[in-house]
């Protein structure tokens, strides 16, 4: 077992830089508060670590099965409003509370999925984007129940110190990320999911002759979507201590689509940029508000979107890793861009 | 009750009309959903609080450098930011959320995020029917027939229109047929932008102006057009006035619940996409396009 793990390592991760770089990465994010435990940093790392499960959530419903929706705040916002409820109605606990919040989100989802069943294309975008904002106009609408635009505070927090929150976060992230990289894999010889959402983003009509049942994926598509968006949200409540209006409104929706667009669609790993680079960055940069740069937090965020598609609209992290990689023409491995040979076949790279 | 509830339903719904015929336009020929659409809106109705409350303009001055101005924005948007990515589309309408954040943010800088207000362009009331309507109303509705009877004509009627009509429904048979694609998708942004700011001008004295007040008109222009069918004009005037209808009635019955318009305006576009998935005069577009 432990030989099998060094093998994969020895010559699966050591020859492709961007997969170093991705594991280099990890380890960082694990000894960090080694290092700094300052509240700020740790808060900042925190609300990153479950932004990126939101932002990847978002990919695999829309980036992979191609389903792409437009009010994925729906789940985490839902989820939060849940949570903060039973928590201020029935004073339950985070380890009962975020459990069923997950499972509300969920439940929404399946709700969401069945008209968006009959549609495609824009019509399904724009009816998903609907749907948080009614919900928002609801909650708006019965302020004695939902506290209105000031929210509902006084949700515990996860664990008794911001350590053991950063790390509780942190571990829910990278597990959340492995999941739904492996359930997005399309090479995979175990898990169909992959392939079958390529197969509907690609050709639904082809797919189906195929005789796979489209509906069923794309339920589960919607599933999974909403259960990770849902964590995530439950999770960001407890973390914040209070949920608001923000959680349900377009900009929460938007923020994803930000954050996968700007790494790179149709990967996981493109989302974690995302967000590490927009918001974790753009946050220590601005200081909290003290200087320029972080008054005008969302203004430089535009502009670099902006910046970005125009000169690189296939994604940051797509466009990093086709400059440090190169797929072999023969057998598809990836290989780093300075061999002059794969490293398999030994097929010429030029 | 009731004539305010017409009348409330007819600005409002003339001012959403305008604003969905633009958005239905620039999707119909660019298959763009244009998220900044409103932005322009916001745009027009800062500009002329810029000229006739910071400058002192006149009225008549004041529209007449703000609507080719925003105008002109709108085009250039299209031509440098939106037209070079046009092939990604989830990577178009990031580039139109990411527009009017920066035109959003750019307000509050300049003009902090307070609220502000414009004199009405025409003031004082006129009595019709024993009911005293607002003259500014007047001028909405007037500006309102007049708009979409001209951009009617525009399209119906003139070679620019045949060819706006040709490239909404097959952009490469088009191209066949001599007619520049990429031109005639910069004339429906600009004249898309146009409605919306002309749209800004005669509202403008009525709403409020502030840095978020795109956000509202256009989940409101989003649930018209697929109510009304993505592409069809008709569908988005038709559109325009049912949901105006609905939030209208909403805000004068249940004064105290006012947030609700939202959750029946999208309840009413639910149920019609439920009923018939294309909206009431949906466009059939082919599947596959470049």
């Amino acid at each position: 077992m432990l030989r099998r793990l060094f093998k994969d390592f020895r010559f699966g991760v050591l020859p492709v830089p961007g997969r170093i770089i991705a594991i280099v990465f990890f380890i960082v994010l694990f000894i960090i508060p080694l290092i700094n435990d300052s509240k700020y940093t740790l808060f900042v790392l925190t609300t990153s670590s479950l932004l990126v499960i939101f932002a990847v959530s978002w990919d695999l419903l829309s980036g992979y099965s191609g389903q792409v929706n437009f009010g994925h705040a729906l789940f985490f916002g839902v989820s939060a409003y849940t949570v903060a409820l039973l928590h201020k109605y029935f004073d339950l606990q985070p380890w009962a509370t975020i459990p069923i919040g997950t499972l509300v989100a969920v439940g929404i989802g399946v709700v969401t999925c069945i008209p968006a069943l009959r549609l495609r294309g824009p019509y399904l975008s724009l009816l998903t984007m609907a749907f948080p904002l009614m919900l928002l106009g609801l909650v708006m609408a019965f302020k004695d129940w939902t506290g209105g635009e000031f929210g509902i505070p006084g949700i515990p927090p996860l664990a008794g110190s911001h350590v053991g929150e950063y790390y509780i976060c942190l571990i829910v992230m990278t597990v959340s990320v492995l999941i739904m990289w492996k359930l997005t894999d399309a090479g995979s010889k175990y898990i169909r999911t992959g392939l079958i959402f390529h197969a509907i983003r690609e050709d639904e009509i082809a797919a189906r002759a195929s005789g796979i049942n489209t509906i069923n994926y794309k339920i589960l598509a919607f599933v999974i979507g909403g259960f990770f968006a849902g964590l995530a949200g439950a999770l960001y409540a407890h973390v914040l201590g209070t949920v608001s209006i923000s959680y349900l409104s377009m900009t929460m929706s938007f923020r994803a689509i930000i954050y996968v667009v700007f790494g790179g669609i149709v990967s996981i790993y493109g989302p974690v940029v995302g967000v590490y680079t927009l918001q974790t960055l753009l946050q220590f940069a601005g200081q909290a508000g003290q200087n320029f740069l972080g008054q005008n937090q969302i203004l430089i965020m535009s502009v670099i979107v902006i910046l970005v598609l125009i000169f690189m609209p296939e994604g940051v992290a797509v466009w990093i890793r086709d400059k440090i990689e190169r797929e072999c023409p023969r057998c598809k491995l990836a290989n780093a861009a300075w061999r002059k040979e794969c490293r398999a076949c030994s097929a010429s790279l030029r | 009750m009731i004539e305010q509830i017409i009348i409330g339903t007819l600005v409002t719904g003339g001012v959403y009309a305008l604003l969905a015929v633009g958005f239905s336009l620039i999707f119909g020929n660019a298959r763009v959903i244009n998220m900044a659409h409103t932005g322009f809106f916001m745009l027009g109705a800062y500009g002329l609080y810029y000229f006739i409350r910071r400058l002192g303009l006149g009225a008549a001055p004041a529209i007449v450098i703000t609507v080719p101005a925003v105008t002109l924005v709108g085009i250039l948007a299209y031509r440098f930011l939106i037209n070079p990515i046009r092939e990604h589309h989830a990577a178009v309408l990031l580039m139109t959320v990411a527009i009017v954040l920066v035109f959003q943010e750019s307000m509050t800088a300049v003009f902090s995020s307070l609220y502000w207000s414009i004199p009405s362009l025409i003031p004082g009331f006129t009595d019709i029917l024993g009911v005293s309507v607002l003259n500014q109303h007047l001028l909405v509705l007037g500006v309102v027939v007049a708009v979409i009877v001209a951009v009617w004509l525009i399209l119906a009627r003139t070679k620019l229109g045949i060819a706006l009509r040709a490239t909404a429904q097959d952009a490469e048979v088009a191209t066949l047929m001599g007619i520049s694609v990429p031109r005639t998708l910069m004339i429906t942004m600009g004249i898309a932008t146009f409605l919306a700011t002309v749209a800004a001008v005669v509202v403008a004295p009525i709403w409020t102006i502030h840095p978020a007040m795109w956000a509202g008109p256009l989940v409101m222009v989003l649930v018209i057009v697929v109510l009304g069918g993505l592409g069809s004009i008709k569908g988005a005037i038709i559109g325009a006035f049912i949901i105006a209808l609905v939030e209208v009635s909403v805000a004068i019955l249940m004064p105290e619940r006012a947030y609700l318009k939202v959750v029946f305006a999208i309840l009413a576009m639910v149920i019609v996409l439920i009923v018939r998935p294309g909206g009431l005069f949906g466009v059939m577009f082919e599947e596959e396009r470049l």
